[in-house]
């Protein structure tokens, strides 16, 4: 139960990276977005597409670091796909999104063009790299270390949780130090009066989606790095991402970050008494739950 | 000199319904204009079509005879107007001090001495300024909504119902700083219910009501007028 | 090809087509004129159809018991296995509706897309209630005695049609009714709808029940078509999405355009399988994902250029205003 719990907080903080992203987006441009899932594959394969191509064309060595599986490639993967797919998720909304929002369009439109959206994402990935699992290291081993209090846990493990926090932290600083930070929290309370107050809101929204983007290829690379790649790994994700955002109320970053761990956990305990292809019902469950009981989410507040 | 003058505005939030029809109100510079009238009459509308809140479907705004008209509020604000509206006229989540900033967003410069003279101008904002705005009472709401327009060292300062919700002594505080905010230069169009003070700061007054001018004259001689006591200052 | 060929063809690419728009004429009660976001069409499919399976069939006896797996089996005519999808589709619908009808839009979407991804995680896993991923085959087909088999398709043509044309004339005097006028005035403006004083929880579960129902009638219609189902057929893809597509490109608040919209669709998805000839070698095995790709990239311009569909909305609702 412990290990199970442990590897929650780890897909937990996965699923976080996503949630916050998803919340953020919410947040400013109240708009659901279920292409949000495939950013997290896109940041995958394009991670996927530099470690195996590009950076073994430019003749970076592919070794590991020590008892972590990857190297120097990754290291360089992981900001440059987080830069693509931010740029990914600004082009969606210019190109996609924003014009239905001009518009004026339904919500239900909106939603249905983020899930074509997901779909084309997918398919695409479906095209270029067909429909089998992929490693970023096929065929290492992957052993587990054993800290004290009997905690098994992979040194990869380490890293993502390590990269999670320092990712949240970065963001943490950046809404409330920098100017732009302060901007996108103003807009989210209120866009019409910072509108009123001169904010550029066209940039905050690019900016919230780049952040939200970068978050979740960082998000994407990471389940790659512990578990696999697949086409529909984003797609998996989709349901614990709403699940989290929607528990840690909408809007609020804090409460995606806090969603997350919990669903994550709650669903690899799910485990230990359900089979493990029902960890999206549970997720699921959870959502239902919240919607039922609690639907402003634990942090209560904004709608 | 006329600072700010709407002319001929006929404006409203659909294309069918006009709110407001063949308006015309003039700023002088250095003045106080109040714009009275029933509930429905159209003056906040009025402030949103000045600010660019609203495109007028006819008419003409112009800031010292720069046409302003359709212009959006962010380049409004870059123009030197800026606009306190009546509700949700604070960011909740953000402190006093990020507040303040917010109103500061287009300034380029160095705005920590406008800051100071903003904690001077309303010292119990100085006092609270890491306090998170949505846990302020209504008085100190309207202070810090007051004081990010006045960031931007606006030459224009459009106020729609400053005293809305309030206490009536701290309606009198917020008058009172009204007028010192208007000693400093500033010129300003007050939207209020509230007819009586609002006439009584005013240089000049407008009365609206059903989206038309019905009078307009310096604010004694409205208060004076015994028409306009029966029909708007409640006898 | 000779002609008979040809013809057989195009019946069944007609019957698919007529199923689905069995589908896009559920879904415009629900969207199209209610407004509801029903993205877990997958799931009332799936419910529809295996509901009408094991009514139709007998529970397995015998040998086949090691075999096959399946929670009741009625062995009843096809008639109580349509009738019978639509009744369970429609108390699904009552279930799913008391939780989630009181939720914003994108909630309803959201909630509704998972619960279509619940069902099949449950019928893939639970192999005591439909065989699992196997899944169920073997199912009758109605009238299937009348006529000679190969030219069965052509009699289960006339079927669809028929149940078609029965649910298109059913909704329209449903939408011309006051009743159908309430459902219009709440996807226009779901808080002056309320002002006026009707029980709007009310009628948008009646509106989910009936397009459910119909889908549920959909999803029947489907399992004896091609004779044997599994989790596999009812995926987000062609079990929801497509449908979404099809009312879309259709005319979504347009029944005649729902019924197009399914037929219009299905070409183009039918006829882009030719296209896959065209490909070389090395994408071919790519086909069904490059095929899906344009379909995708066709609602995004539908949706930014046309939104209306191809037909628009019905304009006339009301015998009064002609």
């Amino acid at each position: 139960m412990l290990e199970l719990t442990v590897y929650g907080i780890v897909f937990g903080s996965i699923i976080s990276l996503g949630a916050i992203g998803l919340s953020l987006v919410y947040g400013i441009i109240r708009f659901a977005n279920f292409a949000h899932g495939d950013l997290m594959s896109t940041g995958a394969y394009v991670a996927l597409f530099m470690v195996t191509v590009v950076l073994g064309w430019m003749g970076i060595p592919d070794t590991n670091f020590g008892s972590l599986s990857f190297g120097w490639r990754m290291l360089i993967a992981l900001p440059v796909s987080m830069f693509v797919v931010a740029w990914v998720a600004i082009a969606l909304d210019r190109i996609l999104y924003r014009k239905l929002r001009v518009k004026g369009s339904h919500v239900g439109i909106m939603a249905m063009s983020s899930l074509g959206a997901a779909f084309i994402i997918r398919m695409i990935i479906l095209i270029v790299w067909g429909a089998d699992s992929l490693f970023y290291r096929p065929g290492i081993l992957r052993p587990a270390l054993e800290l004290p209090v009997g905690i098994k846990i992979r040194p990869d493990q380490i890293l993502i949780l390590v990269m999670v926090f320092v990712l949240v932290a970065l963001l943490h600083l950046f809404l409330q130090k920098t100017k732009l930070g302060k901007a996108m929290r103003a807009t989210s309370d209120n866009m019409e009066l910072a509108l009123v107050s001169g904010i550029d809101t066209e940039r905050v929204i690019i900016w919230t989606w780049g952040i939200g983007g970068a978050l979740a290829a960082a998000g994407g690379i990471l389940y790659g790095i512990d578990v696999q790649l697949h086409p529909y790994m984003g797609w998996n994700f989709l349901i614990p991402l709403f699940a989290a955002t929607i528990l840690g109320t909408i809007g609020n970053i804090y409460g995606a970050l806090v969603g997350g761990l919990v669903i994550g956990i709650a669903q690899q305990v799910s485990t230990a008494f359900l089979m493990p292809t029902y960890k999206p019902a549970v997720a699921f469950l959870f959502m239902i739950l919240i919607l039922l009981v609690r639907p402003k989410g634990i942090f209560g507040g904004k709608d | 000199m006329i600072i700010l003058e709407a002319k001929n505005i006929t404006a409203g939030y659909t294309t069918e319904v006009n709110i407001l029809t063949d308006v015309n109100v003039r700023l002088e510079s250095g003045q106080i204009v109040s714009v009275i009238g029933p509930n429905g009459a159209g003056k906040s509308t009025l402030l949103k079509t000045i600010f660019g809140i609203l495109k007028p479907a006819n008419g003409k705004i112009s800031l010292k005879n720069e046409d302003i008209t359709g212009l959006r509020p962010n380049k409004v604000a870059q123009k030197g107007i800026s606009y306190v509206p009546q509700v949700d006229n604070v960011f909740p989540s953000l402190t006093i001090q990020e507040n303040l900033e917010m109103g500061a967003f287009i300034r380029e410069d160095d705005y920590s001495q406008r800051l100071n003279e903003i904690y001077e101008l309303f010292p119990i904002l100085g006092e609270r300024r890491k306090q998170k705005a949505g846990q302020l009472s209504g008085g100190q709401r309207q202070m810090v909504a007051m004081g990010r327009a006045l960031m931007l060292d606006p030459q224009v300062l459009l106020l729609d119902e400053p005293s809305a919700g309030l206490a009536p002594n701290l309606v009198e505080m917020i008058f009172e700083k009204i007028i010192d905010i208007n000693k400093t230069g500033v010129s300003m169009i007050i939207v209020e219910q509230n007819a009586r003070e609002a006439l009584k700061m005013a240089d000049h007054g407008y009365v609206l009501a059903m989206g038309r001018n019905v009078l307009d004259d310096s604010g004694e001689a409205l208060l004076a007028n015994e028409e306009v006591g029966r029909l708007y200052l409640g006898g | 090809m000779e002609i008979g060929g040809i013809i057989a063809y195009l019946v069944s690419l007609a019957i698919m087509a007529g199923i689905y728009a069995v589908f896009a004429l559920g879904l415009n009660i629900q969207w199209g004129y209610t407004g509801l976001m029903n993205f877990g069409i997958a799931g009332f499919f799936c419910i529809g159809a295996y509901t009408s399976a094991m009514i139709t069939t007998p529970m397995p006896t015998g040998v086949y018991a090691k075999y096959v797996h399946q929670i009741f089996g009625l062995n009843l005519p096809f008639v109580f296995g349509l009738l019978g999808a639509a009744f369970v589709c429609g108390i699904l619908a009552l279930l799913i509706g008391i939780p989630t009808l009181k939720l914003r839009e994108d909630y309803l979407a959201i909630s509704t897309l998972g619960i279509a991804e619940t069902f099949r995680l449950i019928f893939n896993n639970e192999h005591w209630l439909a065989n699992g991923p196997r899944g169920l085959m073997g199912l009758p087909q109605p009238f299937q005695n009348w006529v000679d088999p190969k030219n069965y398709n052509y009699l289960y043509l006339v079927i669809i049609v028929m149940i078609v044309l029965i649910i298109y004339f059913l909704i329209e005097r449903g939408i011309r009714s006051p009743w159908g006028r309430v459902l219009r005035a709440i996807r226009e403006d779901e808080v002056s709808a309320s002002m006026s004083g009707k029980d709007i929880f009310n009628f948008k579960m009646q509106s989910l029940i009936f397009g459910a129902m119909i889908m549920g009638m959909g999803g029947a219609l489907y399992a004896h078509y091609t004779k044997a189902i599994s989790p596999d057929v009812f995926t987000p893809l062609y079990g929801t999405f497509i449908i979404w597509v099809m009312l879309i490109a259709g005319g979504s608040g347009n029944n005649k355009g729902a019924i197009l919209g399914a037929y219009v669709i299905w070409a183009i998805w039918i006829g882009t399988t030719f296209m896959t000839d065209l490909l070389p070698p090395a994408l071919k095995a790519r086909a069904p994902y490059i095929r899906f790709l344009l379909i995708g990239v066709m609602l995004e311009i539908i949706l930014l250029y046309r939104p209306e569909g191809l037909l628009g909305e019905e304009k006339k609702v009301s015998k009064l205003i002609g």
